[in-house]
């Protein structure tokens, strides 16, 4: 017998005789001879037991954060995670459940996800919040999408902050590449240093009567945090929509986006309860205004009440989505995250309003007393004084790969090397410190550096 | 089963559930320009954030409680063992930024993914990048049109899609700058042959093609179909949802699909977390292997044996991005959690298992549709494969709809199929047991549905009230719409 | 099925109501009907020029988001801002309250292809079986 397939012989045969048939294969009549039952080069089959052996040995071949000392963030953040969030999401009722599509038997993925988007717009100061998109990169993506549905057509300029995650950058532009939207940045035709070093005020000369959406990130990728309300006011005033793409642990700390003016707030909910999991699943946030809440993508779930005039809740504005408006939907969206919303909603809870301050204030004194000690080893330089919250970005005497292989033989993964994204800091690194970091293991990165350069 | 208060609604000032640790090091000064004022998050204990939600969880059915029939969902056996393997040390609390040195367990396992994908669809190359099928979906369109215009063949922007087709198709096309043309069924539920051939012309970038159709139903032209769309110059892509009938039994390689996504979190069995995260990795056959997104996984070298007794070569993986890549279609490298749990499941399954699932998947609706075929109209005589549509309508009971048919069912302990879909078939009730359901279990289904028709002339009222002891009754979503209610105040204060 | 004799209709259910040089645009009776409960409707800009054939709104009801096409072309000269807000006047009031823009009338030999009260309560029985 197979795996997983509860069938008999006796099963099978009193089916094929209900059927009408007398074997199994003349099922498959009318899939061509010539290509049908090709024989697959696998692997042997193997049991429950074998199978957990070999994965065991992959995972044991890989160095995790737990095992190392981390200070990489560039989108993806070693946090603590709760046990209660783990607990939560093993319960097969909510890991085995299907999309909520009969209400009836699915309040509780229902209301687990309305709580959802009402904690998220709590966090980020916006008014409607979705069920999720599929990671911060693609929510960037959809917000384009979002803005060119809400102009119909009219605007099609699109302005990147230049200090947007470039994973984010790099999928906008997959996903703009059929369609008549000019993207401008303040780079003239290459990230030049000194306009990295500029704040959201210079993106403001790029904006007019033909840009749809003005998109920044906050904290940006380099770690800095900037007032964006003059730049709100200078978007609106040329009648267009402002985006920014935020880090939610820092909103724990930081003055929220929906308060300085921004239409629309996507994010990586990563830093919320997930883990790193070698890059996914992760958790696209996406927030906007009620006006707009017709042309945004995604599931939303709403409350209502049922023949007894009991509150309850159910997916809607579903006209909106791909299985009813085909082609003349906004997004082609269907599978979100759902798990991984309900597991920054536990994490939200668990936390709540004191927790998660607490959590952010320790990312930011960390990080602060890192920097604090790094700048002042000879050689290394902090490379903006702008204000950050739990990234910066170090200069460093040489090469930042060497710099990271030489940590790594100490048991260390270094920061970001920027060079990879932005030639012109093939010198700098991109630290994270988070409240996974002791101070011990912040002293021994700030030992460790010192004495490299020694060498 | 009593309302279940939100979150908020459990909030005390003062109250904190999980603590951490004051700061180990001195206090930076806070940018007080930059500090939010207040931070309206619920003040909960942790025993009221358990309770709360395992109590939610209780309102909810599950594949863990019973028997999901719903037509191109999959609804299979999500296995333990994929949960514990997903959590090990050395995949939860890996960075996906890690130098690869340190990650080649992770790539290992990818790599394989890629490969038994590749060979259970009969493709070239594969990306695991894409998170769910519509990203699939959009993944392949673009590739099809990179392909075109890298042949300065940019006249061609039409896809075409068969009218029984899921919405997420075309969907995507508009999303992918494409535009879209609806091509009809005929009376055996084929593709309309000479619909297609009238569009099979130079503007053409590619067909769409769902085989099993989402009538259940083989393509009996399949290789006609394909052959006419090559031959004006066009791509075939196939939407792998229905890959649970194809499993050892054809590859859509094989039979002329250029590109298809495959959906992890249906026939790979990964859990469908109510309503995700799914995995839509994307098969391509060797012309169009360049355009994938990346980065993929590929062999950059060998490992250099550090013990001068052991033989070098083992290989040493790393990251690559195809020559003419369309780009990334998202952060990273794809669901990789999901990435263990379906590679695991193809493991203990091997290619006789895999065979076995197509097998008893098609057994299992076949059935299914021949006990209900005499009370419920099935409209395509033919053999189905892994699922079928029936219609759930009758003309002596004209106030009867597949809807009132879903909700009885509830009451019966089963979760309805899949009834907004196909459109082409007017109260349908598109059934996918898979392969994972026990003969017992499908003839409580039967009975369950042949007991319903019945109901539907005896007493009729027992179907429009349906169902009776779920948590919460039938609701009201035209005042879900009107009042669009979509949050609240999460800060504890009281909210109604 | 209420069908005014005054209007002309389209296939896609539209009415038009011909004033001189402009025409006063809705849906009919029996779109609302199949419809269902209406909880939006979208609706274009004054200024906007939309030709014969062209979705200028879009009707949305719980189960469908319907375009709405242009039975003509013009262009819009007015447009029923209550509407935006009391979406419900679409089922109750199709030809009445809930019109739902006004236009400058293009080409007036369009309106011949359009059909009277009678050709469309004939469409509408043809549809109902």
């Amino acid at each position: 017998m197979t795996q997983f397939i509860p069938h008999t012989d006796s099963d099978r045969e009193a089916m094929l005789d209900i059927i009408g048939l007398k074997r199994v294969d003349e099922l498959f009549q009318d899939v061509p001879a010539a290509y049908r039952f090709p024989s697959l080069n696998l692997p042997p089959a193997v049991s429950e037991m074998e199978i957990v052996n070999e994965v065991q040995a992959l995972a044991s071949l890989n160095e995790n954060t737990h095992e190392l000392i981390c200070f990489l963030g560039a989108g993806a953040y070693n946090h603590y995670i709760p046990a209660v969030v783990d607990s939560i999401l093993r319960r097969g009722e909510f890991f085995t459940a299907y999309t909520p599509y009969q209400p009836e038997v699915s309040q509780g993925t229902l209301q687990a996800i309305f709580e959802y988007q009402s904690l998220i717009a709590a966090l980020t100061g916006m008014e409607v919040c979705n069920a999720s998109h599929y990671d911060g990169a693609t929510a960037v993506a959809e917000a384009v999408n979002m803005a060119y549905a809400v102009f119909r057509g009219k605007r099609n300029k699109l302005v990147l902050s230049p200090a947007l995650h470039p994973q984010y950058r790099q999928t906008v532009q997959t996903y703009i590449q059929n369609h008549p939207i000019s993207l401008v940045t303040n780079d003239e035709g290459g990230l030049k240093e000194h306009n990295l070093l500029t704040d959201s005020e210079a993106l403001i000369p790029l904006v007019d009567d033909q840009t749809m959406l003005v998109i920044v990130q906050y904290p940006d990728f380099f770690g800095r945090v900037y007032d964006y309300s003059m730049l709100a006011e200078a978007v609106h005033a040329a009648g267009a929509l402002l985006a920014v793409a935020i880090n939610p642990l820092a909103l724990g700390l930081l003055k929220p986006p929906g308060d300085f003016g921004a239409d629309i707030v996507m994010g990586e909910g990563q830093p919320l309860g997930i883990p790193l999991s070698f890059g996914g699943p992760y958790l696209g946030l996406f927030a906007t205004r009620k006006e707009y809440v017709r042309k945004m993508s995604g599931r939303l779930v709403g409350e209502t009440v049922d023949v007894h005039n009991q509150r309850g809740y159910v997916l809607t504005l579903t006209a909106r989505e791909q299985h009813i408006r085909r082609e003349k939907a906004t997004s082609n969206i269907c599978t979100n995250q759902g798990l991984i919303a309900l597991a920054s909603a536990v994490y939200m809870s668990a936390l709540g309003k004191h927790g998660l301050r607490q959590v952010a204030e320790l990312n930011y004194h960390k990080a602060h007393y890192a920097a604090e000690y790094l700048k002042k080893i000879p050689g290394y330089a902090l490379w903006s004084d702008a204000p950050f919250f739990n990234e910066f970005v170090l200069i460093c005497p040489e090469p930042a790969e060497e710099l990271n292989r030489y940590l790594l033989d100490k048991g260390v993964i270094g920061g970001y090397v920027l060079g990879q994204d932005f030639p012109t800091l093939n010198h700098c690194v991109l630290i994270a410190v988070t409240e996974m970091n002791s101070r011990a293991e912040i002293d021994y990165l700030v030992e460790l550096l010192a004495g490299w350069v020694d060498k | 089963m009593a309302i279940e208060p939100l979150i908020c609604e459990f909030s005390v000032p003062g109250r904190q559930g999980v603590r951490f640790p004051a700061p180990d090091v001195p206090m930076a000064k806070l940018p007080e320009s930059l500090v939010r004022a207040n931070l309206e998050l619920p003040e909960v204990s942790e025993v009221d954030v358990v309770r709360h939600f395992t109590r939610l969880s209780q309102k909810n059915y599950s594949v863990d409680t019973g028997f999901y029939p719903l037509g191109s969902c999959t609804m299979k056996y999500n296995p333990r063992v994929n949960e514990d393997l997903a959590r090990l040390a050395g995949f939860a609390y890996v960075h996906p930024l890690q130098p690869v040195e340190t990650v080649q367990g992770n790539l290992a396992l990818m790599y394989a993914l890629q490969q038994v994908l590749g060979e259970i669809g009969g493709f070239t190359g594969v990306s695991l990048q894409p998170a769910a099928g519509a990203h699939g979906e959009l993944t392949g369109v673009l590739i099809m049109r990179a392909y075109h215009h890298t042949n300065h063949d940019d006249k061609r922007d039409k896809i075409l899609i068969p009218d029984s087709a899921h919405g997420t198709n075309p969907a995507t096309s508009s999303m992918a700058g494409m535009r879209v043309i609806e091509i009809p069924s005929d009376k055996r539920g084929n593709i309309n042959l000479e619909a297609l051939k009238t569009e099979c012309d130079d503007t053409l970038v590619g067909l769409m093609i769902t085989n099993p159709n989402t009538l259940g139903l083989f393509e009996e032209n399949i290789l006609k179909i394909t052959k006419l769309v090559h031959e004006s110059g066009g791509l075939v892509y196939g939407d792998g949802a229905n890959m649970n009938a194809l499993l050892g039994i054809a590859r859509p390689g094989d039979l002329g699909i250029d590109v298809l996504h495959f959906n992890l979190h249906k026939t790979f069995s990964t859990p469908h977390g109510g309503g995700g995260p799914g995995s839509g990795p994307v098969g391509v056959v060797e012309k169009l292997v360049d355009f994938l997104p990346g980065p993929i996984v590929d062999i950059i070298g060998t490992v250099e044996s550090e013990d001068p007794d052991e033989d070098d070569g083992a290989p040493l993986f790393g990251f690559v991005v195809p020559p003419k890549s369309i780009g990334r279609v998202k952060s990273f490298y794809g669901h990789f959690g999901m990435f263990v749990r379906a590679y695991a499941y193809i493991r203990m399954l091997g290619s006789d298992g895999l065979r076995k699932v197509a097998e008893y998947a098609v057994l299992n609706a076949n059935y299914l549709r021949v006990r209900l075929q005499g009370t419920y109209l099935v409209p395509y005589d033919r053999i189905c494969q892994h699922e079928f549509v029936a219609q759930g309508h009758w003309d002596d009971v004209p106030d009867i709809h597949a809807l009132d048919i879903a909700k009885r069912l509830i009451d019966f302990g089963f979760h309805p199929p899949t009834n907004y879909f196909p459109l082409i078939v007017p109260e349908s009730l598109m059934i996918e047991p898979t392969e994972t359901e026990s003969k017992e279990t499908l003839d409580a289904f039967v009975d369950a549905l042949l007991r319903i028709a019945e109901e539907a002339r005896t007493s009729p009222e027992m179907l429009k009230s349906a169902p009776h002891n779920t948590p919460v009754g039938r609701v009201d979503d035209v005042k879900a719409a009107k009042d669009l209610i979509l949050g609240c105040p999460m800060g504890g204060k009281e909210v109604r | 099925m209420n069908i005014p004799k005054d209007l002309k209709y389209t296939q896609n259910d539209e009415w038009i109501k011909v004033e001189g040089q402009t025409g006063l645009i809705g849906v009919s009776d029996f779109a609302q009907d199949s419809l269902s409960d209406v909880v939006y409707v979208e609706l274009p800009e004054s200024g906007d020029m939309f030709n014969k054939g062209e979705t200028f709104a879009v009707v949305e009801s719980v189960k469908a988001a319907s375009d709405i096409y242009m039975p003509v072309s013009g262009e819009v000269i007015e447009v029923n801002e209550v509407l935006t807000q009391q979406y419900e006047l679409v089922n109750k009031d199709p030809y009445g309250k809930a019109w739902m823009i006004k236009i400058n009338i293009k080409e007036p030999s369009e309106l011949d292809g359009l059909m009277d009260a009678a050709a469309y309560e004939a469409y509408c029985m043809e549809r109902q079986h």
